[in-house]
């Protein structure tokens, strides 16, 4: 099947985008092998890839703590849900491969730290409580981000993100009970909690990614359908969620200018530091080069199974063909 | 129940419930590290398998004498472990991994099945549980036994070093601790001399068909499940800190 995308310098471009974004527009959805502009899928497999690329990674943060987790049933709940991780990764490689890119390109491209995954987790995590944090803050920013993709116009994509925010919702609601059971937990464990709440809430904030006016790609995106929502109302949306029920647990937010505006019914928050965002995406955050290196490595050391993988899979077939 | 047995089977039973532990923790090192994606999710699959069967072992001990299953794991001290040392091998390379899971699956399975009939009923009712689950792990470090064996000279130089790594450890997994022997007459649980012979068999001639040598002198062989190797005290030092890292912490 020839996949057709279509670049402004065809003949026929600006009637095929014109019916497009019709149907766009109808609330179809664009399937593999349908028209598209070719920047679209250029978008799409570069937020797609990034996707499953922060799945990927985002399982090293959490992964690290499967060996400390304090019962056996915590472990068990953490070792599920990175598993989960792992498969979301998988069905957005899928995904992308759609589009015509292989799994081994995406791979590369991260492994050569040319595509981006999410900055959270260039973050490091130092205690027990940020397992439970992160699934709380970190999950429930990304679930804002993923319910909101979830009704994106390109099909593959928006299937593959019912699936996992079904499954993100688990881990929110785990992570947040977490949270809650050691903020009326014991002095030690109400400060840990406290002390992950205040190194990952404005990472937090900052998932969404730059204000609207400074987002290059908000605007076409929006357009055809890939974001249905701009990074501002998605931030303002979870912060409307989180902040009250940081607060009611007794827990407090370092955000001295958090306030409630009776008028639009919004929580209100201070300056974001941009600066860090910056530093954090251009490779300079406290775990870029860790994370980079710890990917690394698994592939490199994995290289000679895989090898084997395929030197069996091959003396395989030919026996068989022998045979 | 007769003391003497009662206390034999919480000695087993935390035996068990050990092992599972021991190498569900050095499997979970492999999250996020693996050779493979799916891979993984597979191991990932694995660990959970193990921890759940060490719940149920833990249980079964608790329902004889009230120990909680979380104290044990996580307040007892490397002295106080009853897990064979095979199982806390550092997790080495993919095929060390592999191999030593096939080896213990192999084992776990055939225990299983012998185990299906024990006259006390919780252990029976345990086993039907975690069968299933096992014969999947055996399907699939069976294969990648093979796949390892018969893939490159790489793979299988690799395979055969952890053979002869674990070959000698391996044999713990069919010393009886003490006081088995009451259990065994009891039929409480299987006798591990048929086990052995048949896991010898069918090891031998799985990793002879995967291209591999049994070692001619296995090394040493450890005898008592009170002795252990020297990554434990470390192991135990990771995977408890933070459940001892509160005194007053009731719930975690």
């Amino acid at each position: 099947m020839p996949v057709k995308y279509g670049v402004p310098s065809d003949p026929d471009y600006t009637e095929r985008l014109a019916e497009f974004e019709a149907r766009i527009k109808r609330g179809e959805k664009i399937e593999p092998g349908d028209w598209m502009p070719e920047e679209y899928r250029r978008q799409l497999i570069r937020m797609i890839s990034q996707h499953a690329h922060s799945e990927v990674v985002g399982m090293l943060p959490e992964g690290a703590w499967i060996t400390r987790a304090p019962t056996l049933k915590r472990k068990m709940i953490l070792v599920a849900k990175v598993q989960d991780e792992a498969g979301h990764g998988q069905y957005l490689y899928h995904a992308a491969e759609t589009l015509g890119v292989s799994r081994e390109a995406m791979l590369d491209a991260l492994l050569s730290g040319k595509a981006k995954y999410s900055s959270i987790f260039n973050y490091p995590t130092l205690t027990w409580a940020d397992i439970g944090t992160i699934g709380w803050l970190v999950d429930g920013a990304a679930i804002k981000n993923q319910t909101m993709l979830a009704a994106c116009s390109y099909g593959p994509y928006s299937r593959a993100m019912v699936r996992i925010c079904a499954e993100e919702t688990f881990h929110h609601k785990q992570g947040k009970e977490m949270v809650l059971l050691y903020a009326k937990g014991t002095p030690k464990q109400r400060q840990m909690a406290q002390d992950a709440i205040n190194r990952w809430w404005w990472p937090a904030l900052m998932m969404m990614g730059p204000h609207d006016k400074d987002s290059p790609n908000t605007e076409v995106l929006v357009r055809w359908g890939i974001k249905t929502k701009t990074n501002d109302q998605v931030r303002q949306e979870f912060i409307n969620e989180h902040a009250p029920e940081i607060l009611e647990a007794g827990l407090t937010l370092p955000d001295p200018d958090l306030r409630y505006d009776e008028q639009t019914g919004n929580w209100l928050h201070g300056p974001i530091n941009w600066d860090e965002f910056w530093q954090v995406v251009g490779g300079n955050g406290p775990m870029n080069k860790e994370r980079l290196e710890a990917r690394r490595r698994a592939h490199a050391e994995g290289a000679w199974v895989r090898e084997a993988l395929e030197a069996y899979a091959a003396k395989q077939q030919k026996t068989a063909v022998a045979v | 129940m007769r003391p003497e047995v009662r206390e034999a089977l919480i000695a087993k039973l935390t035996a068990l419930a050990d092992d599972e532990v021991i190498l569900a923790h050095r499997n979970s090192e492999w999250t996020g590290h693996g050779p493979i994606l799916e891979e993984d999710i597979a191991l990932a699959n694995i660990v959970q398998d193990e921890l759940g069967h060490a719940t149920l072992w833990y249980g079964l001990r608790q329902a004889l004498d009230g120990s909680d299953p979380d104290r044990l794991a996580f307040f007892r001290d490397a002295y106080e472990y009853r897990n064979c040392e095979l199982v806390e091998l550092p997790k080495g390379d993919w095929a060390f991994t592999m191999l030593r899971q096939f080896l213990f699956d192999l084992y776990e399975t055939l225990w299983l099945e012998a185990a299906q009939h024990s006259t006390y009923q919780p252990l029976a009712e345990a086993v039907q549980k975690i069968m299933r689950e096992e014969r999947f792990h055996l399907q699939h470090t069976y294969a990648w036994v093979e796949r390892l064996g018969l893939g490159t000279e790489e793979s299988n130089r690799r395979l055969q070093q952890a053979l002869d790594m674990q070959w000698g450890y391996a044999q713990q997994l069919f010393v009886p601790i003490p006081g088995e022997e009451l259990l065994v007459a009891e039929g409480i649980v299987p006798d591990l001399a048929p086990i052995k012979a048949r896991w010898l068999e069918l090891a031998t001639r799985h990793l002879q068909n995967s291209g591999l040598k049994l070692p001619i002198n296995p090394g040493y062989q450890p005898t008592s499940r009170a002795g252990h190797t020297e990554h434990l005290w470390s192991i135990l030092a990771e995977m408890q800190s933070t459940a001892r890292w509160d005194a007053e912490a009731k719930v975690w």
